[in-house]
């Protein structure tokens, strides 16, 4: 999912300074997933907002509100009828829907509420961990189902560097080695031999170095 | 009245303050007496994030508080139940009611003569 972290409220209350009026748009997709964006983040946001701006004598109106997916055009539609009536949203989507909406609604500034962060999993109960940066070329198959792009801190292909001590990376102590865990993987698949088949080099055109990336399907269009 | 202390969540006790409450208790089965396993737990945590919220916007976050008590703890739910108000007392009006006592004072109704 991809996983995201609130903004300090602070940060949030001086965006909303100039307005009293607005929207406050929660997902239901990954951001509620990750206890960040849903709709029960919208109704804790919103009152927040609401007690703060009416403790400092400046009351705002909050229309709450939550998309099936706020990076879907049928979703982000549903808003339209009424997004004119409100001076802005205040959206705890990812990057992606905030920028989405805003496209959509050109003349409704989009505020975000949220911090996005990274595609991932969740750990545990409240701890979610990165594993994958759309590289646009997959090796799992290659490597234990670790991703190197990912789980090591340089994104190198050929092993791990000389940080990598006792199985820790170099970057910090809590960070464990990406390569350490894929020959470790890799040993007791008994699939060695994977590690001779990388590529010596990676190309990363099909990842961000070619600009934004789209993608599309013939078949779906 | 809620089954269950897990039933409360963050927005409903902001919502009390919406509403003009100075102060907010959540009163839970004893931990580790939970009838549905972990619910006052997560009430517990709930009412931590509140405090921190309301420690953020400077309500004060002392206008919220959870106990834990048994069904036959009568006396302790007044002892506590005094002790709080005390508490709140001592806090003054949420600057939500001084704010709105402000806006009262300041447009006051038109009286018919």
């Amino acid at each position: 999912m991809i996983t995201g972290t609130p903004k300090p409220i602070e940060e949030i209350i001086e965006m909303l300074e100039p307005y009293d009026n607005i929207i406050v748009a929660g997902c239901f997709g990954c951001v509620t997933v990750c206890r960040v964006g849903g709709d029960k983040e919208v109704q804790i946001l919103s009152s927040t907002v609401r007690l703060a701006r009416e403790a400092a004598g400046k009351k705002i109106k909050i229309k709450e509100v939550c998309l099936e997916r706020q990076c879907d055009p049928e979703y982000v539609e549903l808003m339209r009828p009424y997004v004119e009536d409100y001076q802005a949203v205040l959206s705890i989507a990812c990057g992606a829907g905030i920028q989405f909406m805003a496209e959509k609604f050109s003349v409704t500034p989009l505020l975000p509420g949220i911090n996005t962060g990274f595609l991932g999993v969740t750990e545990r109960q409240g701890e979610w961990a990165e594993r994958c940066q759309g590289c646009g070329d997959c090796v799992l198959h290659l490597t234990g189902g670790i991703c190197p792009v990912t789980r090591c801190a340089k994104s190198i292909f050929h092993g791990p560097c000389g940080g990598s001590v006792h199985g820790t990376c170099e970057v910090s102590k809590n960070v464990t080695c990406g390569w350490q865990l894929i020959i470790d993987r890799l040993k007791s698949l008994d699939q060695m031999e994977n590690y001779a088949k990388l590529k010596p080099y990676k190309g990363w055109d099909k990842s961000r170095d070619g600009g934004p990336r789209r993608i599309i399907r013939e078949d779906m269009i | 009245m809620l089954p269950c202390t897990g039933r409360i969540e963050e927005s409903l006790l902001l919502k009390a303050f919406e509403n003009g409450a100075d102060g907010v208790m959540v009163i839970g089965c004893l931990e580790g007496d939970c009838h549905y396993v972990n619910g006052n737990i997560r009430a517990r945590a709930r009412v931590e994030r509140v405090y921190n919220i309301l420690d953020q916007i400077k309500i004060g976050p002392d206008r919220v508080r959870m106990y834990n008590l048994s069904a036959g703890e009568g006396a302790k739910f007044a002892a506590f139940a005094n002790e709080f108000v005390d508490q709140v007392i001592e806090l003054g009006p949420s600057p939500i009611n001084v704010a709105r006592k402000h806006e009262v004072q300041e447009s006051p109704q038109e009286v018919e003569t």
